[in-house]
């Protein structure tokens, strides 16, 4: 992966930089020895490291404020950092950059359940913020597989989903203001707690622009009272033509899932063999979650069920209690450790038509067998949002450059197909490339002319999102 | 007038241009500041170009009438879940309402509340920029971040960023039974908590106004399978017990039009003038129609309570700059956030006030800078949002 050359009038400004940071933090929120910045040299896109000219840990949006005055000023790289859990190098540091992590603002600032909003500092874990209200019935939707641990920050920066999106929808869809702090230390507030934008939807622009807009510190997020109750009911088929058939049926018929989760062959093979979860040896598996009271769940189940057993499954399990649940999606939320023990791997986020299904399957086993890599799919079939995870061995030369190649080549099909490059995990360096295939030079113009005017300089994030050539002009300037 | 019939076409007006065009759809929404221009419309732009049920997608040219997507969504027992207003009623219009004006202007019904707005439902947009540049932003799948969110921008910008060609939704199926909660005799204070007990509960309610006057109501719609409806219905029904006399309205038919006229504003309709009004539903009641007092004249809450719309006869100017400076204080609207909005109102007065809430000058300076490079000419719709 190509990164711009560090700037050498940057690189030869880090004593006069740190001094200058030291005079808005306190010392130990500056780390700038290079054995500590070491800590910040990459997200959980490990095959790319840089270890930034230093990092800073704000408490305060007035103490962002002031760091990003200073580094305007001096005309230094910003990289906002959250958990640091970006598949895409989001937060991947460029050695002239300064990293600035919001992990210690993670305060709830307001709890409103009558208006049904909290308002968090965004370096609160996506869980914590749940974790604040679920005492009194509510929960914030938006559930990626990394909640544990990422932060709200990284959510809205790359407009992130979840298992339970089908439903609730992503990070923008509840998200209600943010507080954000453009490149030049300026405060502004976006939305609120109230419905719509008075204006622009600058707050449906900022959400999912991957830190190159502002750095958000405070954020307004919808909670929703818990339903009453949620049970999957588990099946397993032949070939993924009919289970993507089945998938296709159930939302026909009227029932919207909250989840309805997909498993070809080989990914329900690791995660048997990794988590024991008692799933049948066969083509595809399907998860689908439905919620409400017992009855309703019952009413709804009924239906998928019925629906289900018209395509001849080779197993059909319906979960009756909270133990059956939890070993149905065992498998599913052991799927990536599962295929994590057999080799390193890639894992994919390209979103395809759902109709497309079978044949975007076909496909990728056909291109695995030409690359010599393997791969197992394990994806939001619901929403079309794919998952595929490529194993390789980062120890033998060359694997890497050979998935990442396989890897360009199904995001590629999954454009040809109707979709597009990333569901939920965000361009951030991985596909930054790979733009050109989905976007006209024009398409792209207009978006990095949104840039220009939240971020003049281009100092937000350096080199994500857009391919390196089209935006030469621009950060030369 | 022009009426392009192909995005191409549009495209090469748009391009060789070289003075304002106002550019609407259906032009059943004058909303915004009267503009003045060649008249550019997208009537002729029409047709749903893609609409596949298993995947809840639809494409549609930006002309296309919403009756003809809402028919062709009817056969395969889907819909618009957003529920787009129409607002022929409510402003004495004509003209055929179209997909794209509804986009245009982000026009979203009394489901606002459980499903979200027309943004929320919208995947994709193909426009013309300002320099008659074709572009595309978002697609035709439902979820997709690759590279900035345009769809949101475009979304409610009145046609003064691009002129949208073709429009990608999200749809949902039509669930097979509704039946509404009416809950009778309510102050405002009382019917706010009718609608919070509903909407903070796991019963799910897919819409809760509250119609004031001689017979002051609260509506909370419940959709759904038929045994959840009833289940739901039951629950509602002793969560709110206390609160007043409940009856129920149980038909297809009756539900369907007593929430189009919730989701027209029906009841607005011999204003003169009505504006739309966005807070918490807490700020609304508590802060904003306290302060109006007396003042607050004809109006209704929709949304739990987050939107009212609120019309009145006489003195325009001074209650437009009352109601946006109220939204505006802190002291009646303690987190800040909100909007008032003029939506009816002769052109003299829309071109005299700012029919747009009035922003902090950094984020107007942010929403000049975006105009400038949407439409550098300077001719899509100018003025019409500030
Ligand atoms: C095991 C695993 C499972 C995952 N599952 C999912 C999943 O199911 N769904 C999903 O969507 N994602 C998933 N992800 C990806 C990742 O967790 C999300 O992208 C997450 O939102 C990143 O949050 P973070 O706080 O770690 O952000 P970081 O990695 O720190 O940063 C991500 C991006 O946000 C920007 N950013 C960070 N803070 C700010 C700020 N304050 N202001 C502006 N920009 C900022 C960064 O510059 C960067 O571009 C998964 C990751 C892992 C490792």
């Amino acid at each position: 992966m190509e990164m711009p050359a560090p700037n050498p009038k940057v690189l030869s400004l880090k004593a006069r930089l740190v001094e200058r940071l030291h005079q808005v933090l306190p010392a130990d929120a500056v780390i700038h020895e290079e054995a500590e910045t070491r800590a910040y040299e990459c997200d959980a896109l490990t095959a790319y490291k840089c270890p930034p000219l230093c990092a800073v840990l704000p408490s305060s949006t007035q103490e962002v404020s002031d760091v990003l005055r200073i580094c305007h000023d001096m005309g230094v790289p910003v990289v906002p950092r959250g958990a640091g859990t970006s598949l895409a190098g989001g937060a991947l540091p460029t050695a002239d950059s300064v990293i600035l992590g919001v992990a210690r603002m993670n305060e709830v600032l307001e709890t409103d359940y009558d208006n049904r909003f909290v308002r968090v500092q965004t370096g609160r874990t996506n869980l914590s913020v749940t974790g604040a209200v679920e005492a009194d019935g509510f929960f914030y939707a938006p559930d990626p597989s990394s909640q544990l641990a990422c932060a709200i920050a990284g959510n809205i920066a790359m407009n992130s989903g979840g298992a339970h999106c089908l439903k609730y929808g992503v990070t923008t869809n509840n998200l209600l203001g943010v507080t954000m702090v453009m490149m030049d230390g300026t405060v502004v507030e976006i939305g609120g707690a109230h419905m719509d934008a008075g204006g622009y939807d600058l707050l449906g622009l900022i959400c999912g622009s991957e830190g190159q807009l502002g750095v958000v510190t405070e954020a307004t997020l919808r909670i929703l009272p818990k339903p009453e109750g949620a049970r999957p009911v588990l099946m397993g088929y032949d070939s993924n033509e009919v289970a993507g058939q089945v998938v296709s049926d159930i939302i026909k018929a009227g029932v919207l899932p909250v989840a309805i989760e997909f498993m070809d062959r080989p990914c329900i093979r690791a995660t048997e063999a990794f988590a024991k979860a008692g799933y049948p040896d066969c083509e595809a598996l399907l998860i689908v979650e439905v919620e409400g009271s017992d009855a309703e769940i019952d009413e709804q189940l009924g239906l998928i069920t019925q629906i289900a057993r018209k395509h001849n499954p080779v197993e059909l399990r319906e979960s009756t209690s909270a133990e059956e649940s939890a070993r149905i999606w065992l498998g599913r939320k052991s799927a990536f450790g599962a295929m994590g023990q057999i080799n390193d791997y890639m894992c994919l986020d390209g979103t395809i038509p759902v109709s497309q299904l079978p044949y975007v399957l076909r496909r990728i086993g056909e291109m695995s067998r030409e690359y010599g890599l393997d791969v197992g799919n394990v994806f939001h079939a619901g929403d079309g949002n794919m998952h595929p995870l490529i194993l390789f061995d980062a120890n033998k030369p060359g694997d890497l450059e050979l998935c990442e190649a396989f890897g360009a080549d199904i995001l590629r099909l999954c454009v040809e197909v109707g979709g597009c490059l990333t569901g939920e995990h965000g361009v951030g360096i991985e596909k930054r490339d790979l733009m050109v295939d989905q976007f006209a030079p024009d398409d792209l113009d207009i978006q990095m002319a949104v840039k220009d005017v939240f971020d003049p300089k281009w100092l937000l994030n350096p080199a994500k999102v857009f391919p390196l050539a089209a935006s030469e002009a621009r950060r030369a300037a | 007038m022009m009426k392009p019939k192909t995005e191409a076409e549009l495209a090469g007006m748009v391009g060789a241009a070289s003075g304002p065009l106002h550019v609407f759809g259906g032009g059943t929404r004058p909303v915004g500041k009267p503009v003045t221009g060649e008249a550019l419309s997208l009537a002729d732009l029409s047709g749903i170009v893609d609409y596949e049920p298993g995947a809840l997608t639809l494409v549609a040219k930006a002309g296309t009438p919403v009756a003809e997507i809402e028919a062709a969504l009817a056969a395969e027992g889907q819909r618009l879940a957003f529920e787009p207003m129409d607002h022929r009623a409510l402003l004495g219009t004509q003209g055929t309402p179209t997909i794209g004006g509804v986009v245009a202007a982000n026009v979203s019904g009394p489901r606002r509340v459980s499903v979200g707005a027309a943004r929320d439902s919208l995947l994709g947009v193909r426009f013309v920029d300002g320099s008659g540049r074709v572009l595309k932003n978002g697609g035709r799948v439902m979820k997709n971040v690759t590279g900035y969110d345009l769809v949101k921008l475009l979304a409610g910008s009145h046609g003064t960023l691009g002129v949208l060609s073709e429009v990608s939704f999200k749809v949902l199926p039509t669930p097979e039974a509704v039946r509404t909660l009416v809950v009778h005799g309510v102050t405002d204070v009382a019917a706010l908590d009718a609608m919070t007990r509903a909407i903070t509960s796991p019963f799910e309610v897919s819409g809760a106004a509250h119609l004031p006057g001689d017979d002051p109501r609260v509506l909370l719609r419940i959709e759904g399978f038929a045994g959840s409806v009833a289940y739901r219905a039951g629950q509602l029904t002793s969560l709110l017990a206390d609160l007043g006399e409940i009856s129920e309205i149980a038909t297809p038919e009756d539900n369907a039009g007593l929430w189009r006229a919730v989701r027209d504003a029906e009841a607005l309709k011999d204003r003169a003038n009505v504006w739309r009004i966005s807070m918490t539903p807490g700020a609304m009641v508590n802060g904003l129609l306290q302060a109006l007092g007396d003042d607050a004249r004809t109006y209704i809450l929709d949304w739990a309570g987050g939107l009212c719309w609120l019309g009145a006869d006489g003195g325009p100017e001074a209650l437009h700059h009352r109601l946006q400076s109220l939204v505006a204080d802190r002291a009646v609207n303690a987190g800040g956030g909100g909007h008032v909005t003029l939506v009816k109102g002769d052109a003299a007065l829309r071109a005299s006030v700012p029919v747009f809430q009035p922003e902090p000058a950094p984020i107007a300076a942010l929403a000049r800078g975006l105009r400038e490079k949407f439409d550098p000419k300077g001719i899509l719709n100018p003025g019409l949002m500030g």
